[in-house]
């Protein structure tokens, strides 16, 4: 189905619309970033990517490493990517997980070549990229075409009276007409979970969604906690801003998925979707850098981020549009708002107008134009670790 | 309509949240309940911070405190109608 709203974006070889074009230069492992980093120092209009792991990981962990890795140089945004490990190995694996959308990928390896020989030789391939990237043309797509996730971030109860109902409204109005959605934050669902689970489309989704949320309540929280997480959900900033409990926290952060739209699956952590156009759930952590990267990493282009006392996390290659609800946060750091929806709360501007508004920012973003955290250099990129290493 | 000192989500809630900027004690505030469009009148007894939250009636130590219509945890210190409701006497039930 079509918005009859058009946007200017690339269209990829395997059909899935991008709004940036970057070429990645893409570590397989922590050891790799200074080599990744320095074929992007090298080569103008690449992106290095560099991250924490990769290294001694099995079982799942393992698995959501590479998931990962190879669903960020996957993703639309990524015109071609250059991936670079310390071995051969891993390095193809990452490299044919890639290649298979059909896009320039290239891999090279650090053993018996040494960093200097890695980076020359990557950046005379890097440079090729860069060359096949800026000659692709933007063309006309539908707005439809996009996958937007959401999630919020540094929370107060602005957030569950103005910015993430403004979400909502999108959502609402655009999920029907055949864009990809996805909201996430497992433990952040705490006090709302039977409210998320009455949103799925049939009850096989909601119990799948229900035993995920058991499930991080038990191996993560119950687990690991000390003594409760009341500094923590909420956060410092969440009880700054008013917010009291986690059941307030969780309310508000649902108010996000709207009041009409079913969720059609519940996600492993950067799992791509598979059951066709529609809002998903993906199991995550509520800490917005590991969030927002498992989302970009399943295939998002666009990301919708409310924030109350203002957060201003981005991402390296998927844009972070940031709305608030809260006057005093729209003043003090506008900067880093794309959006102020304050004007729901003085009662001068509907929820509806606001979901509107961010629609054609959407649109705007879409075809270009910079988001706050791109602008402001903002590229955090953050790999979600299971357990331990071996 | 005027612009409401107070934003309460659904009519059984028995709290209400704080929306503008340096609300003195003793103000007499508009309260606009969201879901519905009706509003009342009431007075907050202390100086609250914008985004916090403000009882609506009087609550005592065990009450269940709802906003959104749901339970957002429990009273874990008597709170007068018009007062600030937050860390100090709310606490969740849930860790």
């Amino acid at each position: 189905m079509s918005t009859g709203n058009k946007i200017w974006a690339y269209r990829r070889e395997n059909n899935r619309v991008g709004i940036r074009n970057y070429v990645a230069i893409l570590p397989v492992d922590d050891i790799s970033n200074a080599a990744c980093e320095g074929v992007a120092a090298h080569i103008q209009g690449t992106t290095a990517l560099p991250h924490a792991y990769g290294r001694l990981q099995f079982g799942a962990d393992l698995d959501l490493h590479f998931r990962t890795i190879i669903g960020i140089g996957a993703n639309p945004n990524v015109a071609a990517c250059v991936v670079i490990g310390i071995e051969p190995g891993w390095t193809k694996r990452v490299v044919d997980g890639i290649a298979a959308t059909g896009k320039p990928t290239a891999g090279f390896s650090i053993e018996n070549n040494g960093d200097i020989a890695t980076i020359a030789a990557a950046s005379r391939k890097a440079k090729e990229f860069v060359h096949h990237a800026t000659g692709l043309l933007r063309g006309e797509c539908d707005l439809s075409e996009l996958w937007i996730a959401a999630k919020c971030g540094e929370s107060d109860t602005t957030t569950g009276l103005a910015s993430c109902p403004t979400v909502g409204n999108m959502y609402d109005k655009l999920i029907p007409t055949g864009i990809y959605g996805c909201f996430a934050e497992t433990s952040e669902l705490t006090g709302a979970e039977h409210l998320a689970a009455a949103r799925a489309a049939t009850p096989a989704v909601g119990e799948k969604f229900m035993r995920m949320w058991q499930a991080y309540q038990e191996e993560v929280i119950e687990a690991h906690k000390t003594s409760d997480l009341s500094d923590s959900q909420p956060t410092k900033g969440n009880i700054a801003g008013g917010l009291t409990t986690i059941e307030e926290k969780a309310l508000g952060n649902l108010e996000k998925i709207g009041k009409q739209v079913k969720f059609i699956d519940a996600l492993a952590p950067a799992e791509a979707p598979a059951r066709g156009p529609g809002l998903y759930f993906m199991d995550t952590s509520s800490a917005a850098a590991e969030c927002n990267t498992l989302q970009a990493a399943a295939g998002y282009v666009l990301h919708i981020f409310p924030t109350g006392q203002g957060n201003v996390i981005g991402n390296p290659i998927m844009p972070v549009i940031k709305v608030t609800g809260n006057p005093r946060t729209a003043r003090l750091m506008s900067e880093h708002i794309d959006l102020d929806v304050s004007g729901i709360i003085r009662r001068e501007m509907t929820i509806s107008a606001a979901g509107d508004q961010l629609i054609n920012l959407v649109i705007q973003t879409a075809n270009g134009r910079f988001t706050a955290a791109e602008a402001l250099g903002h590229r955090e990129f953050v790999m979600t670790k299971l357990y331990r290493s071996a | 309509m005027s612009v409401p000192q107070l934003l309460v989500h659904e009519k059984s809630d028995n709290v209400g949240v704080v929306v503008v900027e340096e609300l003195a004690s003793g103000s007499d505030m508009l309260c606009v309940v969201t879901s519905d469009n009706t509003d009342f009148r009431m007075s907050c007894r202390e100086a609250v911070p914008i985004g916090h939250k403000i009882a609506l009636t009087d609550l005592k130590e065990g009450d269940t405190v709802v906003k959104y219509g749901q339970d957002i945890g429990r009273i874990v210190k008597a709170v007068g109608k018009g007062e600030h409701v937050h860390t100090q006497n709310l606490k969740t039930k849930r860790w």
